[in-house]
């Protein structure tokens, strides 16, 4: 191989997908299919106190729970959330029933003649609401997870502050706008379940059917199909809509499609967990930060889904990229009446690193410091202990990456010059720091995935890649091949990889985490070197590896003590704005971004990430508005919810430092995640460096701004 | 109602409902799957198609509209030079990730480049920001188009047969 692993090369999937000819779900017709549509709540909280139906014509059924062969739970974490509401509905678009047959306007005029009998109950609709609910509807309080996590001695390093600081930061809903909507369809057929669609992860898909039948794990199968997008939307909600398809293809005996219309998918799939935190910080006489207390608090929804587990992200990850010595981490997801939130791109992470990076910023401003000092002097150097005891093992290059940062974008100088000009509009710069714990928290890689990997050798001499990983645009279908094709030494046009079909490819794990080169790629890596010195047999040869966990980690998932990640991949954004001060409309000018992610599998996959997670972060800082009235979004529709276009933002300009992890493959950390992480921060501080205002909460509306500075919310002394 | 056009250079004719979206008549009557609903309400460009030339959103077009249109989808365009050139440039430039937008950024791209062959960036910027999509940033998609403008300036220069 004379090409570095990291030179790009055409991606595989770029030329079917440019022509119109990759197969979505909703592109592959099935003999005999019937249409679904979905029956839904459309109250907040009520007990179902009856459904009538009118008479259905021949061909023509509704599928409810009492249509769950094995149990109308969908396997989770919890198992708390329903296919098709029991007793109760507890949110505005819960499902109730479905309603299938061949004539997809004749269901809808179907639907419309089913009328249901509410009693309603009083709902919780936001965190607080939740908090004080005198008669909770979740258990005992409310509360669907709570931890705390403990380092050094919280209360001592307060009692002995110079100073004290606390601030409280909000962050909103977002919705992922995959371009393609959610999809299965669902075959019974000679006594198996298969499931076709658009997906993250095939097993956890599998996993739950196999729990909704009460079968066999032979009689069902998942095939993923060309995915349009899925930032964690597609990784557990996609097990709800399977449980429907298949149960109406079990009572039918028809193949039957469930593809939701973009009004639908906004309405009822999974969103960012809106969160509120609350930051106090200890300084001593030095101006140093000897404490942190940190309470985050996660609307999760109706039900638990994977919030647990966002929480715990977002708690480990709630210092930020900086040595506190001491601190107090706690975290509740709170249950609501409202959408369950889900998976999202980040995964907790973003929520707290908005927190803290405006924190440490507001902190530096009330000390007289400037901010990227103030943040540099705090920062994590290897072999530091982090929040959660553990040890930085690897290498922090973040003097290097802000070295950097500073010659694109000119952050210094400009953080002085720009205040000084004098136009009508008002400009800032802002930056953040920013890094991402890589793939699953602690040992789950070891105690709750154990992933195998298969290599097959065929007798032409090609290699297929045996793997549930999903292609969902993120590029697995070109890094992974990459990665095996190098470690062979053979063309990468001699490595297959289709999508996964579990009857054919072992449970290496979902496609989430930004886990899939990273652990994926390494267990590949280690598979086709053993495989390489079988490459001389004639005939077929099958080389299977099994998940090893790198000996430094140690983990306790009951305290989540330890060592949170394998390693991190790191960031440094900065972005530079003018404010309009008549209508406080935002425009972006500059944007720049610096990262260590080891060494790139394909530089321009990874570019292609983190232009994206940008893109994606600005939205979710600026544009993306999602409120609910009386628990139903009021942005239903991509006219009303809004996501960045081409003529929003400016190039980016993004560098990679060198750098190499030595249990990843080629020395690859993750990314997918990271590059949506310093977005928010960075974008907000600028607009708090235009307006000399403090801002602390995202989406950041011209309308918000315009009642924080009317208001007269705190301003920042002079900087 | 019997409706009559050209599809991708081929003269089709045959009954139905009027107002029927033509989106819905293009992927179920014909198969052409390469134009995608995205959000169904004009807004995402993943149906994008062109109609006499221009580009339309094909979920918000009634069938009953283009009584006579020549229409083209992907599935016509990607038989000619331009795709090919304009595929390349995607390729090369890291245009393409999940792919779902694709079809309807190369149509708004040739819409583009009929009309003006060699556009500066904000014009290109301009010319696909009715075309939504959530992986890239757009900025490969941007360049893209700008390696293709490069590559094949002559194919775009020639009078269109539109």
């Amino acid at each position: 191989m004379a090409d570095l692993i990291q030179t790009p090369i055409n991606r595989f999937d770029s030329s079917e997908k440019s022509g119109g000819l990759a197969r979505y779900i909703a592109d592959i017709p099935f003999k005999d299919m019937l249409f679904a549509k979905t029956l839904r709540s459309t109250r907040s909280r009520a007990r179902i106190r009856a459904v009538h139906l009118p008479d259905l014509p021949q061909g023509y059924a509704t599928i409810d729970r009492t249509d769950a062969p094995g149990s109308n739970r969908v396997h989770m974490i919890e198992d708390d959330w329903p296919f098709f509401a029991e007793e109760t509905v507890n949110y505005v678009g819960e499902p109730i029933l479905l309603l299938v047959g061949s004539d997809r306007a004749e269901i809808l005029r179907l639907l419309s003649e089913i009328s249901v009998e509410y009693e309603d109950l009083e709902p919780v609709l936001t965190i607080e609401e939740s908090l004080a609910a005198e008669e909770p509807f979740y258990g005992e309080r409310n509360i669907i997870a709570e931890y705390a996590i403990e380092k050094g001695d919280p209360d001592r390093a307060f009692e002995q502050a110079a100073r004290v600081f606390e601030d409280e930061y909000c962050t909103g809903l977002q919705e992922h706008v995959y371009l393609e909507p959610q999809g299965v369809v669902a075959v019974f057929e000679k006594g198996r379940v298969t499931v076709y669609g658009s997906m993250q992860c095939p097993f956890y898909m599998k996993n739950a059917l196999e729990q909704a039948f009460g079968w066999e794990p032979d009689r069902i199968r998942v095939v993923q199909t060309t995915t349009g997008g899925g930032f964690g939307g597609k990784e557990e909600y996609t097990s709800v809509l399977a449980g429907h398809a298949a149960f109406a293809a079990y009572k039918t005996g028809r193949p039957v499609q469930l593809i939701l219309d973009r009004a639908e998918d906004i309405s009822v799939t999974t969103k960012r967990h809106p969160s509120i935190s609350r930051y106090r910080a200890a300084v001593d006489d030095r101006g140093n930060i000897t404490a942190l207390q940190v309470h985050i608090m996660l609307d999760g929804g109706a039900y638990a889904g994977l919030s647990s587990v966002v929480l715990q992200r977002s708690m480990l990850m709630a210092a930020g990229v900086y040595n506190i010595p001491n601190a107090r981490i706690t975290g509740q997801v709170l249950a609501t009446n409202n959408i369950p939130s889900g998976a999202f791109r980040g995964f907790g992470a973003p929520q707290s690193l908005f927190a803290v990076e405006m924190h440490l910023h507001s902190l530096a401003e009330q000390l007289g410091e400037d901010p990227l000092d103030f943040k540099m002097k705090h920062a994590l150097q290897r072999g530091d202990q982090t929040v959660s005891c553990g040890r930085m093992h690897h290498e922090v290059k973040l003097p290097e990456m802000v070295h950097i940062l500073e010659e694109m974008s000119g952050y210094r100088e400009k953080r002085r010059s720009l205040r000084e000009q004098s136009s009508r509009v008002l400009k800032g710069i802002g930056l953040s720091l920013f890094f991402h714990g890589c793939a699953f928290t602690g040992s789950g890689e070891q105690d709750k995935i154990q992933a195998v990997v298969k290599l097959r050798k065929g007798k032409d001499g090609k290699v297929e890649i045996l793997v549930s990983n999903a292609e969902i645009g993120q590029g697995p279908h070109t890094t992974l091949r990459k990665i095996v094709s190098h470690t062979l030494g053979i063309p990468v046009g001699d490595v297959l990889y289709g999508n996964p079909d579990t009857d054919r490819v072992p449970d290496s794990g979902p496609t989430v985490a930004s886990r899939t080169v990273m652990i994926v790629g390494a267990m590949l890596e280690r598979a086709a070197t053993d495989l390489r010195d079988r490459m001389h047999e004639k005939g077929e040869v099958e080389v299977t590896r099994q998940y090893e966990q790198p000996d430094y980690i140690c983990w306790d998932q009951d305290t989540l003590q330890g060592d949170a990640y394998p390693t991190y991949s790191w960031g440094a954004n900065a972005v530079q704005v003018e404010v309009d001060p008549v209508t406080f409309e935002i425009r972006i000018t500059g944007l720049w971004g610096v990262y260590d992610v080891g060494t790139p599998i394909d530089e321009q996959v990874v570019l292609g990430q983190i232009e994206g997670g940008m893109a994606q972060g600005l939205g979710y800082a600026t544009l993306e508005v999602m409120v609910k009235k009386n628990g139903k979004p009021m942005q239903a529709n991509l006219t009303d919810y809004i996501i960045p276009t081409a003529g929003d933002f400016p190039r980016m300009e993004a560098k990679l430092v060198k750098s190499s992890y030595e249990y990843g493959p080629f020395g690859a950390k993750c990314v997918g995640e990271l590059p949506f992480l310093g977005a928010a921060p960075a974008l907000v501080s600028a607009v708090e460096h235009a307006l000399r205002q403090s801002v602390t909460r995202i989406p950041v509306t011209p309308e918000y701004l315009m009642e924080a500075v009317e208001h007269d919310h705190p301003i920042h002394p002079e900087r | 109602m019997t409706i009559r056009f050209t599809l991708n250079g081929k003269e089709v004719s045959f009954d139905t409902d009027p107002l029927r979206r033509l989106l819905d008549v293009l992927r179920e009557d014909f198969g052409l799957f390469g134009v995608k609903e995205g959000c169904g309400e004009g807004e995402c460009g993943a149906c994008a198609l062109l109609i006499d030339g221009e580009l339309a959103n094909s979920c918000i077009v009634p069938v009953g509209t283009v009584q006579n249109a020549v229409i083209m989808t992907i599935e016509g365009f990607r038989e000619t030079e331009r795709y090919r050139v304009l595929e390349k440039s995607l390729a090369d430039a890291g245009s393409v990730q999940c792919g779902f937008c694709t079809p309807g950024f190369v149509m708004a791209a040739e819409a583009l480049l009929r009309n003006n062959p060699t556009p500066d960036e904000e014009a290109i910027r301009e010319a696909i920001s009715g075309n939504l999509c959530r992986c890239t940033g757009y900025h490969m998609i941007v360049e893209g188009i700008v390696q293709a403008c490069r590559i094949g300036a002559k194919l775009w220069a020639k009078p269109t047969d539109r």
